[in-house]
């Protein structure tokens, strides 16, 4: 049977891995590159690079650093950030890149999901949404957070997997950062929408935390976090041992 | 000298990155001399089977690569390049393969459990069948290797390798004579992966 993933999110700005904590106040943490490998190294089963450059000089070094990364780690790698043409799905395949994952370009542009996954196949297209509970209901946002697109999460994402995304990355802003665990009700709801496989996202503060998102949301395929790994607060060895004694399937490296 | 075949489809990178990474010269060609002069072949491959299959056959590296099988020269095909190895699929419609090894493509919706996802991805757990395959002597029962595929090799238990389960027993790997293939994806397996590489390339297994 499929094991469950972990997977570390690298969030890159001018080549360097920094992490914000509710988007905002960045710390730079480590080499893209090194901490790749490091984390290769300790089990983790794919790694999410985000690019959150707005500058052609920094996703040109966002672009080094993948391809500097692509030959020295081989497990998968997920881009995201800035993907908001078919040229850009380009650029960061070309790179090594196994996945892109598109949020706001797919927003502006739904065909986007489209045209890459008849391109590349629905295996290369990740979506990844960004969302928040907002008058009752769940409420898609754009541009890392910060603007409410109006759009209802569920529905978005339903139409994104049958434009052909073939994974979703669902990151709940109202648990990001705080540590309280993932955001099972949000989870629940997208996980019984789709027939894809869905990546938690957003509130992982401790290795119980991933046990109940995977006791209580079977459906759920995968657990991502970033400052917890990159603090050293969750030790992915440890994660991983925790969760086979809890019986749920992970893989031993 | 491993030679990758370029016939247009995929993405190499990754692939050529990892024959770099256990310090094995590794090129990606379409040139028919030098797929032929090679050591060793990778078949790599990605999309759906038609497009590829006609790729390889309007390249003419179709009969290239039986002709390099059939003098005996190591050959590895990977995901949709393995498939590309049986005689046939049934991804949209019905495709003639190279038919290096006996063997159909099939949708493995037909044989799962329907609320497994399709395509199966993710890492999953190898089981060998049969003789001890060259390319495994790396390799532990049980290692995890990551998967991406919505079709799989039916017919061929006399060739299978490896299994791996996933609502039912999928053909994970095959193996006749110097003809190799992978459903998984070895360049991204992890050290796993790295080994088996290894292996087909007659080296030890990888430190650490």
């Amino acid at each position: 049977m499929n094991t469950k993933r972990i997977i570390p999110c690298l969030d890159v700005k001018n080549g360097r891995v920094v992490k914000g904590v509710n988007f905002t106040g960045l710390n730079d943490v480590s080499s893209p590159v090194e901490l790749a490998k490091y984390y290769s190294d300790c089990g983790a089963d794919e790694l999410v690079f985000y690019d959150i450059t707005a500058s052609a000089e920094g996703r040109r070094l966002f672009t080094d650093v993948l391809c500097e990364t692509a030959r020295t780690v081989f497990i998968p790698l997920t881009v995201g950030g800035g993907i908001n043409t078919v040229e850009d799905f380009d650029r960061v395949l070309k790179c090594g890149a196994d996945k892109v994952s598109v949020n706001s370009g797919a927003i502006r542009n739904p065909e986007l999901i489209r045209e890459a996954s008849r391109k590349y196949g629905d295996q290369c297209v990740v979506l990844s949404a960004d969302v928040k509970r907002l008058d009752g209901q769940f409420r898609v946002f754009a541009k890392g957070g910060r603007e409410d697109t109006g759009l209802e999460a569920i529905s978005w994402i339903k139409k994104g997997v049958e434009l052909g995304a073939g994974e979703i990355v669902l990151n709940s802003i109202d648990t990001d950062g705080v540590k309280g665990g993932f955001d099972l009700e949000m989870l629940e709801a997208v996980s019984n929408a789709v027939s894809v496989p869905v990546i938690a996202s957003g509130g992982a503060g401790k290795i119980e935390d991933f046990i109940t998102l995977f006791e209580t949301l079977p459906r759920v395929d995968a657990g991502l976090a970033a400052s917890i790994f990159h603090f050293g607060e969750v030790a992915i060895p440890e994660l991983k041992k925790a969760l086979r004694r809890r019986g749920i399937p992970v893989r031993e490296v | 000298m491993v030679a990758i075949v370029d016939y247009g489809v995929g993405n190499l990178f990754s692939l050529t990155s990892s024959f770099a990474a256990i310090g094995e010269e590794a090129m990606a060609t379409g040139e028919p001399e030098k797929l032929l002069r090679a050591d060793r072949l990778v078949l790599p491959g990605v999309g759906a089977f038609g497009d590829a299959a006609e790729a390889l056959r309007m390249s003419g590296l179709a009969d290239v690569v039986i002709e390099a099988a059939k003098k005996g020269t190591p050959l590895l095909g990977i995901c949709l390049g393995m498939q590309l190895l049986f005689d046939e699929s049934y991804e949209y419609g019905l495709h003639p393969g190279l038919g290096l090894i006996p063997g159909q493509v099939r949708a493995i919706s037909e044989r799962i459990p329907p609320e497994l996802k399709i395509p199966h991805i993710g890492w999953n757990a190898l089981h060998f069948t049969g003789e001890a395959c060259p390319i495994f002597r790396h390799t532990k029962e049980g290692a995890y290797v990551y998967f991406v595929h919505s079709y799989a090799a039916v017919g061929c238990e006399e060739n299978t390798a490896a299994v791996t389960d996933y609502g039912a027993s999928l053909t994970a790997a095959v193996w006749k004579d110097n003809v190799y293939g992978t459903q998984f994806h070895p360049e991204k397996s992890g050290r796993v992966g790295l080994d088996m590489l290894r292996a087909f390339c007659g080296k030890e297994a990888g430190a650490c």
